[in-house]
């Protein structure tokens, strides 16, 4: 059966440590951080931070970096670009799946901000997720062109209208957001491809200069790797790029449906 | 402890190359239970402000006993079909899960048989 409780050696206990502002700040606010640290042997916990948010920048990333440099340097987590083009700092904010670098923690509700890993994914060390899988579900789906035409000597034409088509897809930047957001994905993502990897497989479906869409459209036809998308949306309501990832994979369902009627 | 490569994991046995079958069928009698239903309300009332001759005579007309089998039969057949789908969400055992499938089909099946017969009895047996 689908696994409601974590398991014995994720149960979050209660011994969390709690930092309290410096003496004279100003504008303060709560961050409690899930913190996990494998080497210890030890349960997860979640620390509390008090940070003077005048002395930060204004998104949860700066929170974040302020809190590893000024309070606490064991704190770890992914990022990179700090401007949401890398992915790298996706994280839950405040029970929502966001880019720490474009969330500012003042558009999130009440004066404590909750901050853990990407939900039901293996965690390796505090807010950092174990992406392997995804990363391969994404590699099963081949994400590159493929043509048996021999290659032109120039390059592969296409027309601005069928370019336009690639529009909200290639955006893209494989955050996982959309995926770790899903139901569907938390319950099979053995299984099922996710919100993310089918979004790519209809981006190369509908690029007009590829060769192998029926056989993409093959290899995505199946109870689980694509039909355990119930349309639940999270998806596309979590995307921080402002894509629709149940609207590519509804473009899909329809183009296998054509195929048979 | 396995030494699989994450693709292999992420291919695990590949496409099952079917599912546009059953994704189209439950649309298709969703679709057909709107008006179905709409028509069984209106049967609803109409049997309940009548009394038990009158209701046996109703549901002996060849339209109304062809539509009351029709909702019956589409809404067993569309139960079944949504059914199906949670348990393959929720259950991960194979044995849980051939159980519980068969289960679904047969008691689905039973209850859809078992309500079409009585319409049946009804409409061809007469008072």
């Amino acid at each position: 059966m689908v696994q409601l409780t974590l398991p014995k050696n994720s149960k979050i206990k209660p011994t969390g440590k709690h930092y309290p502002a410096p003496a004279g700040a100003s504008k303060v606010k709560t961050f409690k951080v899930y913190r996990y640290d494998p080497d210890s042997g030890e349960n997860p916990r979640w620390d509390t931070y008090d940070v003077d948010t005048s002395q930060c920048g204004p998104m949860v990333l700066d929170i974040l970096i302020h809190i590893k440099n000024n309070i606490d340097p064991t704190l770890t987590f992914r990022r990179s670009c700090r401007e949401g083009i890398c992915g790298s700092c996706a994280m839950n904010i405040d029970g929502r799946n966001a880019l720490a670098c474009i969330q500012g923690h003042e558009e999130c509700s009440g004066n404590k901000i909750a901050i853990s890993p990407l939900p039901h994914m293996p965690v390796v060390k505090d807010l950092i997720p174990d992406l392997t899988l995804f990363y391969a579900q994404y590699a099963s789906i081949q994400p590159w062109l493929q043509t048996e035409t021999p290659e032109p000597q120039k390059e592969w034409k296409q027309s601005p209208e069928d370019r336009e088509k690639l529009d909200g897809l290639y955006e893209c930047i494989l955050c996982a957001c959309c995926s770790t957001s899903c139901p569907s994905y938390w319950w099979n993502q053995e299984k099922y491809l996710g919100p993310a990897a089918l979004l790519h497989a209809y981006r190369w479906i509908i690029d007009s200069r590829d060769e192998q869409t029926g056989a993409r459209l093959d290899e995505l036809e199946d109870p689980f790797k694509l039909y355990r998308c119930h349309t639940i949306m999270n998806c596309a309501q979590v995307c921080p790029k402002g894509l629709n990832p149940a609207k590519a994979i509804a473009e899909v369902k329809l183009m296998l449906a054509d195929r048979v009627v | 402890m396995s030494f699989r490569t994450p693709l292999s994991t992420a291919r695990g046995l590949g496409s099952a190359k079917h599912g546009v079958g059953h994704w189209l069928s439950e649309r298709v009698a969703a679709v057909a239970l709107v008006p179905l239903v709409i028509w069984g309300a209106f049967a609803v009332i109409r049997l309940a402000a009548l009394d038990y001759y009158g209701a046996v005579a109703w549901i002996s007309e060849p339209v109304n006993a062809t539509l009351m089998i029709l909702t019956i039969a589409v809404s067993f057949m569309h139960m079944q079909s949504g059914l199906r789908v949670v348990i393959e969400d929720y259950v991960y055992t194979h044995l849980n899960k051939a159980a519980c499938l068969l289960a679904n089909l047969f008691i689905c099946g039973l209850f859809g048989a078992l309500a079409v017969f009585s319409i049946l009895k009804v409409a061809l047996g007469g008072a």
